[in-house]
């Protein structure tokens, strides 16, 4: 609390980048966790921002209405703010720059987020996912692959779980061996096992090789696994970083397998760039996004230019690869990159989405985030700024798993059990710190911090709302759920996501969702075939009168299908047409009689994207979890939207 | 010429036939005065393809052993078909000369120049008869069942022999108030005769949109009263309308040298001009072309697709024209005022805007029928050269003539709109599809000619059958419907931001496996849907 200045600042306004004549007065209060909005209006519409999901503010040049505040936030909605005074304003940006950037895990929101859960369900919580179980689901261990207590008490590494899955023919002293051949110690071990054709995807880090150093252990590691699939003579080692990049890493004592050293391995590098590389991409991308009134080229050559977009390409290439060699060839795979946590974490993950149906689902979502990214110590506090700490270290490497998710549920729309929301979601909470799952950076600073008894899981939270989450298309035995998903990665097939990204424009699409109207008429159905059972035993029951209800249920039935349409909604702004004219040449000596253009006086306002939950109809919808996290009523934001509506 | 003196060999056995995923056949060819047949025989079951030669947008020949003797064994050639629906198709021929011939066959009869020789003039499906009115409405019909028109307005027949406007429908709709002799007198101040009518009244507070081609002022400023008589008989009283011209200022300034122009302010004075520019013919077809040479390298990087992509200008003609019906309905719904639209001809950019912005207001068009009947009144009678305009399309080595792909542009945009509001239009995508192949080739004689002159010269509604008739009778086919259609009475104001608008890949990537994908997730939708109508 120390560190609020202004815990209320009356009479501001809260600013709608496109259409500035739908902006509201409120007022603004900061509390230790959220920055909350309440609008003035008889509604009382609330906005909550988390402090721990801010990922900058800004403050503009202050101009006789009063002093510009922009908010932005890693989930990339920006809230635009004009505080009359400008003490307040300065007020305001002092706590928010303080609090926005915990210096020490204590102060994370996930430890004083308390949704009322006792101890007993708080542990069983913890439990939701079991990844021994997962191991056990894929057939392991095995007459050929076991546990090694090889890691107990983080002995071997630091980063990794302390139960590891390795070949059965490795002797201990082999992985010792290995694990000190190997950058921080991370060893190969198993990540996925196929059991169609028993070849696994296994991981590592780099093996510190340099120009000439080896190392018999390392190399009797890499032939074990190989070994432990009987039907292969090779085996894959798949380094995801650009060559270039490797080499150099063999001046510092580093780099990749020799392949004269190994018996039977088979190098391929897939070139994903680095997580410096792809921070500025996604910068870039975001600005993108932030274009005052871009024209379609413009917006084109941004996204060009970016480079987002072929990155996304480089990482679903290496999980096509993995999946190829594993599926098609019956080849194992050993995967690295430098450190083995951030583009290894990435080409595993995606590998095993194409290759199992399981992980298609919601659970098998979560299950493999949490073996594959969190049990594997991918650096989460890191890359996502949980903490103020060093920018250099700070990577979307997650956000590009998710769009490669979500490119994928583009190419197979019945593929997936779960839905963009999903994914939208997962995102804000791998930003948010409102959840113990994502803190830390591996397995043993989440168990130093005692995670488990002081804060929250995600996952059944989720899981509860799972009704949110599916995807109306989904089928269990629909041709594209099963098997190996082999999309195509030509480039046409690469978009923009809108969902994430576009939320300067967050108009029409969400007002109309067939998703949303197809899981209505779906929930409808399978309520129609309940009340039609209910209806049969009791006709069965009373069979000589007969029953009326059932007449009663279909009309009520008929208007609830209806519900999906925003028939108070203004559907859209029709002020785009304008800001679009505003950057043409030809521009019209003319403006209609309305406060359109209000001209942008102070700075540069539309460098701005507003998070227009504010346009009308946006609340009609089921769409609440879209934005959860951030701009909900309650902490636990889908209890509360719950018991609203 | 009789047309089968085109043909010197009518059939060949043992051609294989190449498609885009799919394994290759073996089967025979057959060229026919007006189609392509490939059938394949295998076990009884036979699978036949066949295409309209006048689909056939350009052709490649490859002859293997051309040193050798004509029917040496082993010489063949390959004929590579590139189709207006974007289909490419490849042949292998035995036989060299057989391969010639029938290339040369196919060249002569894809581009038939007379009307009366093209298929639809000779396909007499059983389920149709020839009897009965053409089309689906006419003017005067439209104007019976508008009831708000018949206040101020009347339908004129001053173009009854086409002699006042030669691309006009014999009757259109006007102010009550100004008779045959100024309309006459307007029709010769606008170039081709194409003065104001009306295209759409709005039913919520009876604005209009009104279209019309350029005033002739010419670098002396003429004016023309009867022309500003009728203008300001449209807004009646009220204070103001505005004049959406599709040029940029330049351009209209420019447009006086060659004898056209604008509606000056001072002649005008209750009307309010705006300028937006929008490219058309060449420059419209040239992005069409780029794109799909674009969308058919499939080794591109990303960055070169998306370069591709942003140089062939294809979206940013969608972006503009989705603006500026943006703009029109905005002047329409939301302030109350009428609107003129036009540009020069009044023939392409004039009508896309006019048709798209009477989608965005009007619920009644979208429905299948609303939609098919505003293509009618808005493209078919308002004299849209459709066979100048869509003579070839993205493969064609020719010349450009007047090409220009308006019409594939409105059912982009239209896609574009479905895609924001996936539940307000009754039709499906299959719908603007099957348009997007008619329109270029068709047994159908709805796209012929170039105007409702020309059809009437030709017979057009005396010999060809009519496409919409077929689409909506007996029934709808239910691939053609929106399962999760859910009228909606308000404006569907489409997002106009970049963002918002995609590669239209139904048409685009039509032939590639992206499609397949697509088709399965809409056959998912029909049967949960039809689950549910059982259900209730």
């Amino acid at each position: 609390m120390e560190h609020i200045r202004t815990p209320k600042v009356e009479n501001v306004h809260m600013i709608d980048r496109l259409t500035p004549r739908k902006s509201t007065a409120g007022t603004l209060y900061l509390s230790s966790t959220h920055t909350i909005f309440v609008e003035n209006s008889e509604a009382r519409k609330e906005t909550w921002v988390l402090h721990s999901l801010v990922y900058n503010v800004e403050r503009l040049p202050t101009n006789p209405s009063g002093s510009p505040l922009l908010i932005r936030c890693k989930n990339f909605h920006v809230y635009r703010l004009l505080i009359p005074q400008e003490k307040d304003c300065l007020d305001v940006l002092a706590s928010l720059t303080r609090l926005s950037r915990p210096e020490c895990y204590g102060e994370l929101f996930c430890f004083s987020f308390n949704p009322n859960l006792d101890k007993e369900l708080r542990e069983k919580a913890w439990g939701f996912i079991d990844l021994k179980a997962e191991f056990s689901r894929m057939g392991i261990p095995s007459n050929l692959w076991h546990v090694t207590a090889a890691n107990h008490e983080y002995r071997l590494c630091e980063t990794y779980p302390s139960e590891l899955f390795v070949p059965k023919s490795a002797f201990p002293a082999v992985i010792v061996g290995s694990a000190k051949f190997r950058s921080r110690g991370r060893l190969p071990v198993l990540s996925y096992f196929h059991r169609d054709t028993s070849a696994s995807i296994c991981r590592s880090s780099q093996p510190l090789s340099g120009f000439s150093a080896r190392s018999a252990d390392d190399e009797q590691m890499l032939h074990a696994i190989m070994k432990s699939n009987p039907v292969s003579e090779l085996m894959y080692v798949v380094d995801t970083r650009p060559k270039l990049n490797a080499m150099a890493n063999r001046a510092t004592g580093k780099g990749y397998e020799n392949e004269d050293h190994y018996t039977n391995i088979k190098l391929q590098f897939v070139g994903i760039e680095n997580i410096h590389v792809m921070r500025s991409s996604q910068q870039k991308l975001v600005d993108v996004g932030e274009l005052p009134a871009p024209s379609m080229s413009d917006f084109l050559w941004g996204l060009e230019n970016s480079g987002w977009l072929k990155h996304i390409k480089a990482v679903l290439d290496a999980g096509v690869f993995i999946a190829k060699a594993v599926a098609e060839d019956g080849v194992s795979v050993l995967v690295h990159c430098s450190d083995g946590w951030d583009r290894t974490a990435q080409a595993c993950s995606l590998a095993s989405v194409l290759l199992d149906p399981y992980y298609r689902t919601i659970k098998g979502l979560m299950v493999l985030i949490e073996k594959d990214w969190v049990s594997f110590g991918h650096k989460f506090s890191h890359r996502y700024a949980h903490l103020d700490g060093d920018p250099k270290e700070v990577s979307p490497v997650m956000d590009q798993f998710l769009e490669c998710v979500w490119q994928l549920m583009q190419q197979f729309p019945c593929a997936f059990e779960f839905n963009e929301r999903f994914l939208i979601q997962l995102h804000t909470h791998i930003y948010s710190c409102q959840y113990g799952n994502f803190i830390g950076n591996c397995q043993k600073e989440r168990r130093d911090l005692r995670l488990q008894e002081r804060t929250h899981s995600l996952w059944p939270h989720l899981w509860e709302n799972r009704a949110e989450y599916t995807n109306p298309l989904y089928r269990t035995d629909h041709s594209q759920t099963q098997g190996v998903l082999k999309p195509l990665t030509t480039a046409y097939c690469f978009k923009f996501w809108k969902g994430m990204y576009g939320h300067a424009d967050k108009s029409v699409a969400s007002h109309q969702s067939p998703a949303d109207c197809l899981n209505a008429v779906r929930e409808e159905s399978q309520q129609l075939e309940e009340e039609l059972s209910a209806h049969q035993e009791r006709l069965a029951q009373l069979k000589e009168k007969k029953t009326s209800g059932g007449r009663k249920k279909t009309n009520k039935l008929s208007e609830r299908v209806r519900r999906p349409i925003p028939i108070e909604s203004k559907l859209s702004s029709p002020l785009d047409y304008f800001t679009a004219t505003r950057s043409e040449k030809h521009s019209p000596s003319f403006t209609l009689p309305l406060e359109l253009a209000a001209p942008p006086k102070n700075g540069d306002p539309d460098d701005l994207s507003t998070c227009s939950d504010f346009e009308s109809g946006v609340a009609d919808l089921s769409s609440h979890s879209s934005s959860a996290g951030d701009d909900t009523k309650d902490h636990d934001s889908d209890e509360a939207v719950k018991s609203n509506t | 010429m009789e047309l089968s003196e085109h043909i010197k060999t009518a059939n060949v056995e043992d051609v294989t036939l190449r498609r885009p995923f799919h394994p290759a056949l073996r089967g025979t060819l057959c060229v026919t005065s007006h189609h392509l047949l490939f059938s394949n025989r295998k076990d009884e079951a036979s699978w036949q393809l066949l295409i309209l030669l006048k689909n056939i947008d350009a052709i490649e020949k490859s002859v293997e052993n051309l040193f050798g003797y004509p029917r040496a064994v082993g010489s063949s050639g390959t004929i590579t078909i590139k189709c207006k629906d974007l289909l490419v198709l490849q042949l292998e021929i035995p036989g060299m000369e057989e391969c010639l011939n029938i290339a040369s066959s196919i060249e002569a009869l894809s581009s038939l120049e007379s009307v009366t020789e093209m298929y639809p003039f000779f396909y007499r499906p059983s389920h149709l008869t020839l009897l009965g009115p053409w089309g689906l409405s006419t003017t005067e019909q439209y104007y019976k069942q508008t009831e708000r028109l018949w206040d101020r307005w009347r339908v004129s027949k001053v173009n009854s022999d086409y002699s006042v406007c030669p691309s006009y429908p014999s009757a259109v709709i006007v102010p009550r108030e100004v008779d045959d002799d100024k309309l006459i007198r307007s029709a010769r101040f606008r170039q081709g005769g194409r003065f104001p009518v009306l295209s759409y009244c709005h039913h919520s507070n009876g604005m209009v949109i009104m279209r019309s081609s350029q005033p002739l002022t010419g670098a002396n400023k003429k004016r023309c009263k009867e022309d500003e008589l009728l203008l300001q008989a449209v807004i009646d009283g009220s204070e103001l309308g505005y004049i959406i011209d599709l040029r940029s200022a330049q351009q209209a300034q420019q447009a006086r040298m060659t004898g056209g122009g604008f509606e000056s302010k001072s002649c005008y004075r209750h009307w309010k001009r705006i300028h937006r520019h929008h490219e058309r013919g060449k420059v419209v077809q040239e992005s069409l072309i780029k794109l799909v040479e674009a969308c058919s390298d499939l080794s591109h990087s990303v960055d070169r697709w998306l370069s591709k992509l942003e140089n062939s200008k294809w979206l940013s003609h969608v972006h503009s024209a989705l603006s500026t019906a943006g703009l029109v309905v905005e002047c329409v719904e939301r302030d109350g005022h009428s609107v003129l639209v036009h540009g020069s001809e009044g023939t392409d950019n004039t009508l896309l805007v006019s048709s798209l912005a009477q989608i965005i207001l009007d619920p009644a068009s979208r429905t299948v029928t609303g939609f098919l009947c505003l293509l009618e009144r808005e493209w078919i009678q308002a004299g849209h050269p459709f066979q100048q305009r869509c003579a070839h399309s993205a493969y064609s080595h020719a010349r450009l003539k007047q090409e220009c792909p308006s019409f594939l542009l409105l059912l982009d945009c239209v896609w574009q709109v479905w895609r924001q509001f996936p539940l307000a239009l009754e039709f499906s995508e299959a719908l603007l599809l099957r348009l997007a192949q008619e329109v270029y080739a068709s047994n159908y004689g709805t796209f012929l000619c170039n105007s409702e002159q020309e059809r009437c010269a030709a017979g057009v509604k005396e010999n060809t059958h009519c496409l919409f008739q077929s689409m909506l009778k007996p029934d709808i086919e239910e691939q053609y419907l929106n399962p999760l259609y859910e009228p909606t009475d308000l404006a569907i104001w489409p997002s106009v931001h970049p963002q918002s608008l995609q590669l239209w890949t139904g048409m685009f990537l039509r032939w590639t496996e992206y499609a397949q994908n697509m088709e399965e997730a809409r056959e998912e939708v029909w049967s949960i849907v039809k689950e549910h109508r059982e259900r209730v």
